[in-house]
């Protein structure tokens, strides 16, 4: 009873919290749940840095097996979740060196771009742009797009705005400022805008064909 | 308010995170400036687009493969 009550006096706890403590204790079950709670963000992320389905597997694989065996090192001062996702960028970034040897990767460089930070695409978008298109041609739309942005824009987009997370945790997540997180966000969202612009904006003129080999 | 100024609040008005006074101000801005709406507008577009679409769909099987690798590699000490 004592341990019900001491439980239910902490409301703020994250249920991510007990998991931990019973994997901590041996009980791999615990784990499991885990795992299969953030597979898919783990995954996904993986992809985006990455671009390579193989590597995105590896290191799906590689971060929850290192999550696993440095728990001990988990203090529970951040989500769980927040710090799985720091393990998973560095492997991802760590893929993306090797594949590309003797290139420095890094989200934290400065990137030397001003594209979208004025808006030059200025027409309205149809109301339902995306009802012009199969969901695979979306699918291969908006993938193109992303593709586009620098890894660091990239991966704080995706953290941000696909996965939900505060600009504090996605800043904590990649080791990056807070404001380091806040300018790369707004030039993100704005260069995929301007991109997407191409796709989705009313069409005026009817002769605009073959726009989808436009994006790079 | 000039358009540089409005757009240095855009990620503060799609999160939400203005003050009153300052969402009064912008949304004075806007109700003149035709771009800075369509430029919100199509931000906003383009976050729920994203969002609602996954473009990293993991399928059930490679979803299965891999977890049941991780569980059998932690359940051996890794």
């Amino acid at each position: 009873m004592a341990t019900i009550q001491s439980v239910a006096n902490e409301p703020e706890q994250h249920p991510d919290v007990a998991l931990v403590e019973r994997v901590k204790t041996g009980d791999i079950s615990a784990y499991d749940e885990l795992v299969r709670k953030y597979e898919r963000q783990i995954f996904r992320i993986a992809q985006h840095i990455t671009q390579n389905r193989e590597d995105a597997e590896d290191v799906m694989q590689d971060a929850f097996l290192k999550a696993y065996e440095k728990l001990d090192q988990f203090q529970g001062n951040s989500k769980f979740y927040t710090w799985l996702v720091r393990i998973a960028v560095n492997e991802s970034l760590m893929r993306l060196r090797k594949r590309r040897t003797g290139k420095m990767v890094s989200i934290d460089e400065d990137i030397e771009t001003d594209e979208g930070s004025v808006p030059r695409d200025l027409a309205d978008w149809a109301p339902d742009p995306e009802q012009n298109y199969t969901q695979a041609e979306l699918a291969e739309i908006l993938r193109k797009t992303i593709q586009g942005l620098p890894p660091g824009f990239r991966v704080v987009f995706v953290l941000r705005d696909v996965d939900g997370l505060s600009t504090e945790e996605t800043a904590e997540s990649l080791g990056l400022s807070v404001p380091a997180v806040k300018s790369r966000l707004l030039r993100a969202r704005l260069q995929l805008r301007e991109r997407l612009a191409r796709y989705f904006k009313r069409k005026k003129v009817a002769r605009e064909k073959g726009v989808k080999s436009d994006v790079h | 308010m000039t358009c540089t100024e409005f757009l240095a609040m855009l990620d503060d008005m799609i999160d939400n995170t203005v003050s009153r006074e300052m969402r009064s101000d912008l949304q004075e801005h806007l109700r003149g400036c035709e771009h800075c709406e369509v430029t919100l507008n199509t931000t906003r577009k383009t976050i729920e687009i994203y969002r609602s679409h996954e473009i990293y769909e993991m399928p059930t099987n490679l979803r299965d493969r891999l977890h049941k690798a991780i569980m059998e590699r932690c359940k051996k000490g890794c």
